[in-house]
């Protein structure tokens, strides 16, 4: 071996030598620019992500309304007394229409605000007939005022926030500019919730098992850890097909309600679903769990038996109490994970079009991926608008639980 | 035990003695073991995940297969999947799988792996302390948005780098290259893990032999990590297998036996989403035949995942 090398230094003189060792010098050097601009290439990607779908969340839109408000009264809606209101909506409504808007009462007793909505809604009709994204819509405004005066006259042009108030607030509806989140945030919320109930204590309940009571020689025990592990990995789809047929079908009494007396439903709700993602996340929250309670320090245990405790009276009073701020980071990045989860909820049978909000734990359901996957899916570019304004909800949702897990993790880190 | 009975018997009356030695043995306290059967039926709930998931695929896969119009071999060589028909063959989804995840695996470890180098090896601590967060973050955004961003931004960008006659409105490539993306932390994370395990000494060495950072990085330190890089690598295309809501925005709905990645073509994935998502009456070939391939999707992940654990158990290199 000392030969070769031996040889090779021989032959080189000492400017050969230099040039060599600057050579890879050179390459070292372009290795690490290549390396960096790798990892900046991921920071570009979330900041396509987020410009994508902010591009899309506002920007012009030009609105047409099918009746203009100036031919209904010579001042502006909102100036018009109640009885002025009614009568329009009288004048130009259908009388069965009247007939259930004043079930509830005459029109002339509902408040201002009801009026005005409805005789925007129900007679002016504004309909979007084109939309801009943000990017144009700050770039080209004057050509977009132009186009908009020669292909769609008397039209208005004017700049919208998809996601508004109006949109957190109404209901699904055929219509994108009518159309909002508020069933399918009711939906996500009772989704958690359920989630929450049924994994929290159970992944919990698992994780002090396999840490402070199973010895890890034990056969069985090993095969739980094990098979953890691996079912965090299944795919989420494959949970989903297992809601389908435990939970949605041979479960349905107690699914769709009807042990407790709710009739008229199928397996196909929010129950399901919740049992469904419970599922799903248990590994997450159990290994999140195993890793805070393990975290707590032995000494801690020792001293406890050491004063006569018992093994659950320590684990109670002095491993959990310690283990908490853990335990709950752990279980909000599950339910971060929950909130998105999409594929189960297609196949345990989320509905995409529901026009009420869900009731109870036993009611047929929406949820907020589910709405941003419907809204995606349809051609019409003012629900490409919609979905990114669902997006920014979704997103500001989990960044806000992410925050909380971060300051929780903070907090703990500065008291042990 | 006597010993203590008689010290006690000299100093103390007759009834105390009694109550030392009863207290002194064990007591069976009813609450303990109730709690603890209670947490042991907790750690058994995920073992009846897994049986559950493996009977109930099992189940109606069996169902499925019993149909004497389909057979086993048919389902796994058949190039045609028409339910209506009767055609029952599987590749067509298996090879849109196959080509979205590899497009995904392209992208993603290349730049999984050069993001992990450069963290791990390069970043001063504050770079990285910025640069993890944002691959989180990148990690954390639900797969459903990563499908949007396919179909809104992906696809036009293809479609205008390619021309719209090549590239299919919903297309694999667009699928597959989002899908790359939303791996790239998983893998970066994993591998970055798996560098830092190497230990300094080893670095140490290469530099005093004179070697310069890529030579230590490259040479020592890759090699060294090399079995968690293959396990990252091959959790990775688990991952990628498994997706669902990407390709079932991007990739199209209606299965096509084709390897050219700019034609729409269904996953596995995409077609349980499809045909659960409209209304499903049970005990059908539709119904049965999610199953089937949920069994399928069930069976390669599992595979995977222990394959990408037994490597990393087998290979990795111990240091002390």
């Amino acid at each position: 071996m000392s030969q070769p090398a031996n040889h090779l230094f021989s032959a080189l003189t000492s400017d050969e030598a230099k040039q060599v060792v600057h050579q890879r010098h050179a390459r070292a050097k372009l290795a690490r620019a290549i390396f960096r601009i790798a990892t900046l290439l991921a920071v570009i990607f979330l900041a396509t992500l987020l410009v994508t779908i902010l591009n899309k969340s506002m920007g012009y839109v030009v609105v047409k309304n099918k009746v203009d408000p100036a031919t209904l009264a010579n001042q502006p809606l909102t100036q018009l007394t109640n009885t002025e209101l009614a009568e329009i909506l009288r004048a130009n409504l259908r009388k069965n229409r009247v007939r259930t808007l004043e079930r509830e009462g005459f029109l002339e007793d509902q408040s201002h605000s009801t009026l005005v909505q409805l005789v925007e809604a129900e007679v002016v009709q504004p309909e979007v007939v084109d939309s801009y994204n943000l990017i144009p819509s700050l770039l080209n405004r004057r050509q977009i005022t132009t186009t908009a005066a020669t292909e769609y006259p008397g039209a208005k042009v004017e700049f919208r926030y998809w996601l508004n108030g109006q949109f957190l607030s109404s209901t699904m509806a055929s219509q994108p500019e009518l159309a909002g989140v508020r069933s399918a945030l009711i939906g996500s919320l009772y989704l958690i919730i359920i989630t929450i109930v049924i994994a929290f204590p159970i992944g919990v309940g698992a994780a002090i098992y396999l840490e402070e009571y199973a010895s890890h020689k034990s056969r069985i025990n090993r095969v739980i850890q094990t098979n953890i592990d691996n079912l965090a990995g299944v795919p989420s789809i494959v949970y989903g097909i297992l809601g389908l047929a435990l939970f949605v079908r041979t479960l349905q009494p107690l699914t769709s309600g009807a042990i407790f007396g709710v009739e008229g439903q199928n397996g196909r709700t929010i129950l399901s679903a919740g049992l469904t993602m419970a599922l799903l996340v248990l590994p997450i929250l159990i290994i999140n769990a195993q890793e805070a309670i393990r975290a707590v320090p032995d000494s801690l245990r020792q001293a406890s038996y050491g004063l006569g405790a018992t093994r659950w009276q320590t684990i109670w009073s002095h491993v959990l109490p310690n283990a908490l701020p853990g335990i709950l980071t752990g279980t909000i990045l599950a339910v971060s994970r929950a909130i998105g989860e999409t594929a189960p909820l297609i196949v345990v049978g989320a509905s995409t079009f529901i026009t009420s909000d869900p009731s109870g734990p036993f009611s047929s359901f929406t949820a907020l991926p589910i709405q941003i996957y419907s809204w995606t899916t349809r051609p019409q570019p003012a629900f490409q608008h919609i979905a990114a304004a669902a997006i920014l909800v979704l997103l500001i949702a989990l960044l806000s639980l992410n925050a909380a897990a971060i300051l929780l993790r903070n907090r703990f880190a500065k008291r042990v | 035990m006597e010993n203590i009975s008689r010290i006690t018997t000299r100093k103390t009356p007759l009834v105390w003695k009694k109550d030392v030695s009863e207290n002194l043995q064990k007591k069976i306290r009813p609450t303990e073991a109730i709690i603890q059967a209670f947490l042991f039926f907790c750690g058994v709930v995920s073992i009846l995940t897994t049986i559950g998931i493996v009977f109930e695929l099992g189940k109606e896969a069996w169902l499925f297969f019993g149909n004497p119009d389909i057979s086993i071999v048919e389902f796994l060589t058949g190039t045609s999947w028409q339910p209506k028909i009767g055609n029952f063959g599987v590749l067509p989804l298996l090879t849109s799988t196959l080509i979205t995840s590899l497009i995904a695996m392209v992208v993603a470890l290349p730049l999984g792996i050069a993001t992990a180098i450069f963290l791990s090896e390069y970043a001063a601590p504050k770079t990285r302390s910025i640069l993890k967060p944002i691959l989180e973050i990148l990690a954390g955004v639900p797969t459903v948005v990563y499908g949007y961003f396919a179909l809104t931004f992906m696809t036009p960008l293809l479609r205008s780098l390619f021309g719209n006659n090549t590239v299919d409105v919903y297309n694999m490539a667009s699928a597959g290259l989002v899908m790359g993306i939303m791996i790239l932390p998983l893998i970066s994370s994993m591998s970055e893990d798996a560098l830092s395990a190497v230990p300094r000494s080893l670095r140490e060495g290469a530099y005093a032999l004179g070697a310069t950072k890529l030579e230590t990085a490259v040479q020592i330190v890759v090699p060294a990590a090399l079995s968690g890089i293959i396990a990252a690598f091959i959790i990775g295309i688990s991952r990628a297998v498994g997706e669902t809501m990407i390709v079932a925005v991007a990739a199209g709905s209606g299965p096509n036996f084709t390897f050219n990645p700019f034609e729409a073509a269904e996953t596995m994935t995409g077609y349980i989403a499809r045909i659960s998502g409209g209304d499903l009456s049970y005990n059908t070939p539709d119904y049965n035949s999610i199953f089937a391939i949920g069994l399928l999707l069930f069976v390669v992940t599992l595979g995977l995942n222990f394959l990408s654990r037994a490597i990393s158990r087998r290979f990795r290199e111990v240091y002390e």
